[in-house]
């Protein structure tokens, strides 16, 4: 079992995915390859020793390197999240400890085909699936569907496009709630019981189901798959929110 | 936190997150990994991994964890400010790990 | 020592204007206001909502929601700090002084604490000289309208002088008691009292 001690991590690259989010690639001195879908705790010590901590969800496929991205989203009033955005730099140092978490995890080996949902920045430990999934080439069937508030606000918009264009049984379901663009072929309403049933219908029952998102969205989809008549023991979640920001 | 919604989905119980979000704390209690071993409610019976407990206070010193069937406290735990632990486990017939 | 690394840029979320004047030690200004539960919010109609006054008293009392809201109430603007260091200022409730409710009931002579305990199992405990004089209120209205379900609507106890969890959410009674008897996180390694002015944020031992 890895160490959970606290280590100092350095910031080896910063890019904005959209105007919210932003993925930090963080450079670790001794780092166990994470699974897909685990997390880190970070820890920001300020002059005075005045400290706080929040979790962020893995982007990145577990690689050979020591080195990882978080993709970690605005929230306004936050205390973390706006220096994460509005202050770090190349080379900035914070503490990080992990990779942590079992439960809300992706087996490569597993045959099943996989059904991803997220909502918003959901999608994070849900990206790392999806790379772990093409990096590895398996030919286990996923289908990723996403809602997003508009467009704009798709984190990896082109990296899931390029994915989904490999035809190596990706298959990548946009739903916009609040604004679409013109000739927009996707869903355009929050995620609903008709709408699981439809993509349902394109990957069978025997999913491997991953929710992650906030609250609502989690409890409405997990409710809506167990009526749909999924075991709930194939569908495991993950409630992203009130982490203070 | 009163977040601003970033997504288009009301949030129904704001404060509920999965016991993944406990993990990090529970690796420091337990000394092990331990979303994916099973507790057992001492209320209702129900036994299930530790990842889908409902975790609720993330961020206060106390942080309560709850049956996801029953919704009873299966185990509280608080950070005291000297590093050291409190854990309540009335709540979990068993811990298995 | 990875404990000593100074993250460059970094100050937190603390404000340092009104420290000393308004804002308690440890504490930091926020205009959100952030909720925090120990467990879900529950949903008691109001046709079955009951606020009651029980224990060491001469009758206990209790009151419908139409009667409660029929008590007289007024408007408190206070300034709350919570335990997880949030401090916000000027908060405006619609409430009912807890003064109020004592009138409708005798206290014996050996009253000297409350529990209030709240749907869904929550206690917390304080003593009688705390919400007495105009300390305490249960709230109804926040801000201009109802009480939201998840800051503690129907009703909650406000103890604004204490941290928050004192303030209990989803309030359904007061029981009258001799003798302290420490309630949900009191009970847990939270302080008995909970002044945010002096930093009673931990129990002693």
């Amino acid at each position: 079992m890895a160490s959970i001690g606290w280590q100092v991590a350095t910031v080896s690259a910063l890019r904005d995915e959209t105007e919210r989010a932003r993925t930090i690639s963080l450079l670790l001195p001794s780092w166990t390859s994470h699974r897909p879908g685990q997390h880190v705790d970070i820890r920001l010590t300020a002059e005075d020793g005045y400290q706080a901590q929040r979790s962020y969800s893995i982007a990145s496929a577990p690689a050979d390197e020591p080195l990882i991205d978080l993709t970690v989203e605005r929230v306004r009033e936050g205390e973390v999240s706006p220096f994460l955005h509005d202050e770090l730099v190349v080379g900035d140092r914070f503490e990080v400890r992990g990779p942590i978490g079992g439960y809300f995890v992706w087996d490569a080996a597993a045959a099943d085909p996989l059904l991803l949902i997220a909502g918003g920045s959901g999608v994070v430990p849900l990206m790392a699936i999806v790379r772990h999934r093409a990096q590895v080439g398996t030919g286990v069937p996923c289908t990723l569907l996403y809602s997003s508030r508009e467009a704009a606000d798709i984190i990896y918009a082109d990296e899931l496009e390029r994915l989904g264009a490999r035809a190596d049984g990706l298959r990548v379901i946009h739903t916009l709630t609040r604004r679409q663009p013109p000739a927009w072929s996707g869903y355009a309403r929050r995620i609903d019981m008709k709408m699981l049933g439809e993509v349902l219908e394109g990957t069978g029952r025997m999913v491997n189901v991953f929710v992650c998102g906030p609250t609502a969205l989690v409890e409405l989809t997990a409710d809506a798959l167990v009526g749909l008549g999924l075991p709930a023991s194939q569908v495991r979640t993950e409630r992203f929110g009130p982490s203070g920001g | 936190m009163n977040e601003e919604q970033t997504t288009d989905y009301e949030v129904a119980d704001p404060q509920t997150l999965d016991g993944n979000a406990a993990a990090g704390m529970l690796f420091e209690i337990f000394g092990a990994e331990m979303t994916l071993s099973s507790a057992r409610c001492a209320h209702c019976g129900n036994r299930a991994p530790m990842g889908t407990l409902r975790v609720y206070c993330v961020g206060g010193p106390g942080m309560v964890m709850r049956c996801s069937v029953c919704a009873e406290m299966v185990m509280r735990v608080m950070r005291r400010p000297d590093g050291s632990f409190l854990v309540d486990t009335r709540g979990a017939a068993y811990v298995r790990f | 020592m990875t404990d000593r690394l100074v993250t460059r840029g970094f100050v937190g979320r603390r404000e340092t204007a009104q420290r000393g004047q308004r804002l308690p030690p440890g504490q930091y200004l926020t205009n959100d206001f952030p909720v925090l539960s120990a467990g879900p919010t529950p949903h008691t109609p109001l046709s079955e909502w009951t606020l009651s006054i029980d224990g060491l008293v001469a009758e206990p009392v209790s009151w419908t929601w139409d009667e409660f809201q029929a008590l007289p109430s007024r408007e408190f603007v206070v300034d709350i700090s919570c335990v997880t260091k949030w401090t916000k200022l000027d908060m405006r409730w619609q409430a009912v002084s807890v003064d109020t409710l004592l009138e409708h009931v005798e206290l014996d002579r050996r009253a000297a604490f409350v529990i209030a305990w709240s749907d869904g199992g929550y206690t917390t405990n304080l003593p009688i000289a705390d919400i007495v004089n105009n300390q305490a209120f249960v709230a109804f209205g926040y801000d201009g309208d109802s009480l939201a379900p998840e800051h503690g609507g129907p009703a909650r106890l406000v103890v604004p002088h204490l941290y928050f969890w004192k303030s209990a959410k989803w309030l359904r009674g007061l029981r009258v008691v001799e003798k302290d008897q420490p309630g949900f996180w009191e009970s847990f390694g939270y302080h008995n009292r909970g002044d945010p002015w002096l930093e009673e944020r931990y129990s002693g031992d």
